[in-house]
């Protein structure tokens, strides 16, 4: 290993510095006027991210307070049951899905870059087409309810309630609203895994990483594995709806817990993917405030990995009540129990840097120290309802809203609001004021608790959950009135929060650099900030650099680190290796654009149309879309640079241009795939959930598809992906016909493949209407081939970036990731037809 | 286990308050150390695991089937009722809604069902809570150690009023189990008021019939809750309205009302004397 380079021993002559800074402004100019909104920024565009995500906490909060009213006495019509039905689905899928998960990502998209070192984040696209996906779906959900057709089968969905009682277009917005919400989700988790692993400073090793780093890290990767059982879920549900395949209707051989069993493999992570991101603002406010390091730095990463692995393997807890054999109520209750210790671990971590260091009184840890009385008290809860006889009381009751309550709102919103306190002075460079912050605390931390405390004794006393109303003499009475009135004491405190944010601050000074006097990276930009992120990309070799970095700030402010200047007037950053973090590549990052709006705008089009079962425009949506994200890529990636390397400073040199696995656009591929082959897995569980539910999966003798088509289609699909994987050496090593005749066999052979396959069942005559096997085969070939034709796109578009001279035997980004696409496709191809066909040989 | 979380929530607590208000240097780095792994491991998990020896000690008694013999009850779940079959010897099933007779002190077996959502079947007073789910059969048994009347409800969301799925739970002697289950074997009495007949008469010309079954009458419908006696029990509507005339004439003319998006038609159209007339035959069937 060579040893780390230092920052230059003299500062450049002023001019010089003069001239740079004029030059790095220029290349991130934010644009203005009207074209603002083409900004791709990760600032700009977390910014919005953010203040959606608390525009849809206080619709959600709305919703809540509304909920708490019709619950005020009994037998009240304040809210109709329906009216009522559609609040609660709502409130708890927006505080889910477009809040809590959100703005995790958003408050990392946002500070990512300034955490890293890093001038931004790797796809800067990518996250302004998340956050329009977001905002868009957002939107639709949100807006539904005054048409009075919001979704009403809760935010768990459980069918049959939502696959054949409830007409109107309700369950579908939920379904498609959301998958196209979870897209956008998915893509931010790229960007952040990405940014996590490549975009870090040189010399941020891996145990240098940012506490918060790690934990965005953690959550983002759960994401990955639990978001795509929700969509194949979805998938299932909405196909169920729309065309009466019946997977979830035990009249057709499906059975409505095989959603349960999707569901909660998202919905369990999912709690964890909100809380690991808020405790991370905690470990870094608490360091802060304790002024010195962490303590249990590494306890702290590993109980964040372990939490991520468990949470995995919980999610039969939220089951209990099914009927399900003793040994799982035992096995669940004790893997739901082990969570704690990880949970605990943290806690201490943060308690024990307390102890060690001089605290600071202030407002972010005023709400810390709030976090962790709430939060505690819900993990005990927690332990409690983990308990399976224990659970058969408390399962749906208002005990479980206390519960949850209390681990979200202690888990991830007082976090949130002490990060708000913490962080804003690098937002516009003005603090919160304290004084409204105090206030707003206590208003908060009373109210809460006056509100949610008693729900533990209402639900013990028996009061179901989900209730529009209740009879009066159960004593429930008095118990709701005073949790109506805690709910409207939190929403002031939250009120006084929200208008703290807003508040005019025109004639309230700039904060000064570093007001908390914090030790880690983010603090080193001025106040107010400048577009560019860092001045120059600083060498680390310290988790606290501000503290233990002599002249730190000078030497960035100076321009004495890498990249202190953009020559060629173009965005740039740095990417690092995996693990040690040696500089590999200078990487070039797009600007202002409105593709991804449009991009955002079509495929918004594709679930929107989806949902009022208008099949045409949905499809011509989506093409549309198809289209411009072709154009998107074609004109913004993989560019080949004018030179092949440049001096970043210090006397190092950094290729402009890598592809394969040192490209961060291999790594976005690769984490992509993961996802949708995770999607597929849960599909291919589906199967084989009807096979140990039921004795007629698949039935005896077996209908179909046959082996004669389905293996026809394994052959051929293997011959693309070998001509593929072929095409990618015979460009590199610069034999154009080879390639392109390669490339186009493969193509052919794909397409005939998908053929092959999707012949299968539909010579045998497979009706998925007819019983949930043939839908289960269907859904099956249907999703293989759908990613086939993705597949044959994306050979297609080789051919053209080959002949356009977009792609050379050295720039061969695209064809080595369509490889490594076809990998994964390859795999899926095979595992579709060995269940199809093989398995029912075996059952 | 109450008590033991709050004891643990209080020795958290004080202990942040006392680390944020200790000075530096009065805590070592292997001090830190021993709080992280004392706090954060040790102790939890010993905690946990004696959690867990203590609290899943009773599953295998609280799933084990009823004894042989035992009293078989099927209930099932519908939007937004219960329908309750006394699975008795005899060739005649009882039959009955929303309201459920056990003998104190002798094992019951509840076998749950739906044909419609999942709905969950819970009396807090006397067990946990088991699903109802479609092409599914649960199982839930217990033995009721208190005479007294006792709430259920259903648990699940289940649709518009779920909230309005209720029953009840009537304990009882033995003796007194025998003779009201005898009572509710027996078809239905015949009217004996001018005003009842009228009722009756109502009954069966408006075809209530198609729906619900009077054991005894022509009305044979089995969509809706059995009536035969429907005047015995402790409530109407599913838990949400009192035995008596005035609710039943609510109900048949306001059913909307009084049930959100409920299957049954509102019969508010008929004349106030036919409905007045039907409470009244309704609440005699006792």
């Amino acid at each position: 290993m060579s040893i780390d380079p230092g920052p230059l021993t003299a500062a450049p002559p002023e001019e010089v510095q003069r001239a740079q800074t004029e030059r790095l402004l220029e290349a991130w100019k934010q644009p203005t006027g009207w074209r603002y909104w083409s900004a791709v920024n990760n600032s700009v565009v977390g910014l919005w991210y953010v203040a959606m995500t608390f525009f849809f906490l206080l619709f959600g909060g709305v919703l809540a307070l509304l909920m708490r009213l019709q619950l005020a006495r009994p037998n009240n019509d304040f809210l109709s049951a329906d009216l009522y039905n559609q609040a609660f689905t709502v409130h708890g899928s927006v505080m889910m899905f477009l809040f809590a998960i959100p703005i995790f990502e958003a408050i990392a998209v946002m500070f990512l870059p300034q955490m890293l070192g890093a001038r931004e984040l790797p796809f800067p696209r990518l996250s302004a087409f998340g956050f329009w996906c977001f905002l868009l779906g957002g939107i639709f959900l949100c807006g539904s309810i005054f048409f009075d057709a919001a979704p009403r089968g809760g935010w768990f969905m459980y069918p049959p309630l939502t696959s054949k009682y409830q007409s109107g277009i309700g369950a579908d917005i939920w379904l498609l609203g959301f998958s196209f919400i979870e897209i956008a989700a998915i893509a931010a988790a790229v960007e952040i895994i990405i940014g996590a692993l490549k975009t870090r400073p040189p010399g941020m090793r891996i145990n240098l990483i940012p506490l918060y780093i790690w934990y965005v890290l953690v959550a983002a990767a759960m994401i990955l594995f639990a978001f795509p059982p929700l969509i194949a879920g979805s998938l299932l549900l909405e196909v169920e709806r729309a065309f009466h395949w019946p997977f979830f209707d035990p009249a057709g051989g499906g059975d409505p817990l095989l959603w349960q069993h999707l569901f909660w493999l998202f919905g369990h992570p999912e709690v964890y993917i909100i809380f690991l991101p808020s405790v991370a603002l905690m470990a870094m406010i608490v360091p802060t405030f304790a002024q010195r390091p962490i303590v249990g730095y590494g306890w702290i990463v590993l109980a964040a990995v372990g939490i991520g692995f468990l949470s995995f393997g919980l999610w039969v807890h939220h089951m209990f009540t099914t009927g399900l054999p003793g040994i799982s109520l035992g096995l669940f209750s004790a893997a739901s129990e082990a969570v704690a210790i990880p949970t605990g671990v943290q806690i201490f971590c943060f308690i024990a840097t307390l102890a060690a260091g001089r605290t600071v009184r202030s407002v972010p840890m005023l709400y810390a120290f709030g976090s962790l009385v709430i939060f505690v008290l819900g993990g005990l809860t927690g332990v409690m309802v983990a308990v399976a006889p224990f659970n058969f009381q408390a399962h749906d009751t208002f005990f479980v809203v206390a519960h949850l309550h209390y681990v979200l709102i202690g888990g991830a919103l007082f976090p949130i609001l002490a990060g708000c306190y913490y962080f804003f002075p690098l937002i516009n460079g003005k603090k919160l004021s304290d004084k409204l912050g105090k206030i707003a605390f206590w208003l908060a931390f009373t109210g809460f608790n006056v509100a949610f405390l008693p729900m533990h004794l209402t639900g013990l006393r028996g009061m179901p959950r989900r209730v529009f109303t209740y009879q009066a003499g159960l004593g429930f009475d008095a118990l709701n009135l005073v949790s109506t009135v805690g709910a409207f004491i939190l929403a002031a405190g939250l009120a006084i929060v929200f208008w703290d944010m807003v508040r005019p601050k025109k004639k309230q000074s700039y904060s000064e650099r570093n007001p908390w006097n914090a030790g880690t990276l983010e603090w080193t930009q001025e106040m107010p900030g400048k577009p560019w992120g860092m001045r120059s990309i600083p060498e680390i070799d310290s988790r606290y650099p501000l503290w233990e970095q002599p002249n730190f700030l000078r030497d960035v402010d100076e321009g004495r680190f890498y990249l202190a200047d953009a020559e060629e007037g173009k965005r740039e950053s740095i990417l690092t290796s995996v693990i040690d973090a040696r500089p590999e590549q200078c990487l070039r990052l797009p600007g202002p654009t409105f593709i991804t709006l449009w991009a955002a705008l079509t495929m918004g089009g594709f679930f929107i149309f989806g949902t009022f079962s208008l099949w045409w425009p949905s499809l011509l949506s989506l093409l549309a879309s198809l289209a411009i994200i072709i154009y998107w890529l074609w004109t913004g990636t993989a560019l080949i640079p004018e030179k092949a390397e440049k001096d970043v400073g210090l006397g190092l040199k950094l290729p402009l241009y890598l592809s394969g696995p040192e490209s961060a656009g291999w790594w976005a591929m690769f984490i992509t795939m993961l996802a949708v082959l995770t999607a597929f897995i849960s599909l291919v569980f589906g199967y084989f959930f009807f096979w140990t539910v039921r004795a007629d999966f698949p039935p005896d003798p077996v209908p179909g598809p046959g082996h004669f088509w389905p293996l026809v289609a394994a052959l051929l699909l293997l011959g693309a992906w070998a001509q593929t994987v072929l095409a990618r050496r015979w460009n590199r090593n610069d034999h154009a016909s080879a390639f392109y005749t390669g490339l186009l066999l493969g193509s052919i052979l794909a397409i005939a493949g998908g053929a092959a396959l999707l012949a299968g069942p539909w010579v045998t005559q497979l009706d998925p209407t007819s019983h949930v096997y043939p839908a289960t085969v269907w859904i099956l070939v249907t999703w293989t081939t759908f990613q086939i034709l993705i597949g044959v796109i994306m050979q297609l578009y080789c051919i053209a970036r080959r002949v356009a001279g977009r792609m050379t035997a050295r720039y061969d980004i695209d064809i080595r990731n369509v490889a490594l696409y076809w990998h994964f496709t390859a795999f899926t191809a095979v595992v579709t037809v060995a269940v199809i066909a093989g398995f029912p040989l075996v059952a | 286990m109450t008590g033991g979380a709050i004891v643990i929530w209080i020795a958290v607590i004080a202990l942040a308050i006392h680390a944020f208000r200790a000075r530096p240097g009065s805590h070592s780095g292997r001090h830190a150390n021993y709080l992280i792994l004392g706090g954060g491991a040790i102790v939890p998990t010993i905690v946990l695991t004696a959690l867990l020896i203590y609290g899943l000690a009773p599953i295998p008694a609280l799933l084990a089937p009823a004894p042989e013999g035992s009293l078989k009850i099927a209930v099932s779940g519908e939007q937004w009722w219960w329908r309750v079959r006394y699975e008795t010897s005899d060739a005649d099933a009882v039959v009955l809604a929303n309201e459920i007779h056990l003998p104190v002190g002798e094992p019951v077996e509840f076998r749950l069902e739906s044909p419609d959502v999942i709905h969950s079947f819970w009396i807090p007073a006397l067990g946990g809570k088991v699903d109802m789910i479609p092409g599914r059969v649960n199982r839930l048994s217990l033995t009721p150690t208190k005479i007294g009347v006792f709430r259920g409800a259903c648990a699940e969301y289940c649709g518009t009023s779920h909230a309005l799925m209720s029953f009840y739970v009537r304990v009882e002697e033995k003796a007194a189990f025998d003779r009201w289950l005898m009572r509710q074997r027996a078809t239905a009495l015949p009217p004996s008021t001018p005003l009842a007949k009228r009722g009756q008469a109502s009954f069966l010309a408006n075809g209530c019939g198609a729906c619900h079954a009077i054991r005894g009458t022509p009305a044979d419908g089995v969509v809706g809750p059995d009536l035969t006696h429907v005047g015995s029990r402790l409530s109407i509507g599913a838990g949400i309205l009192p035995n008596k005339p005035k609710a039943f004439v609510h109900w048949i003319a306001r059913t909307d009302q009084a049930k959100p998006g409920v299957l049954m038609p509102a019969f508010g159209m008929l004349p106030k004397a036919d409905i007045e007339a039907l409470a009244v035959y309704l609440e005699g069937l006792r």
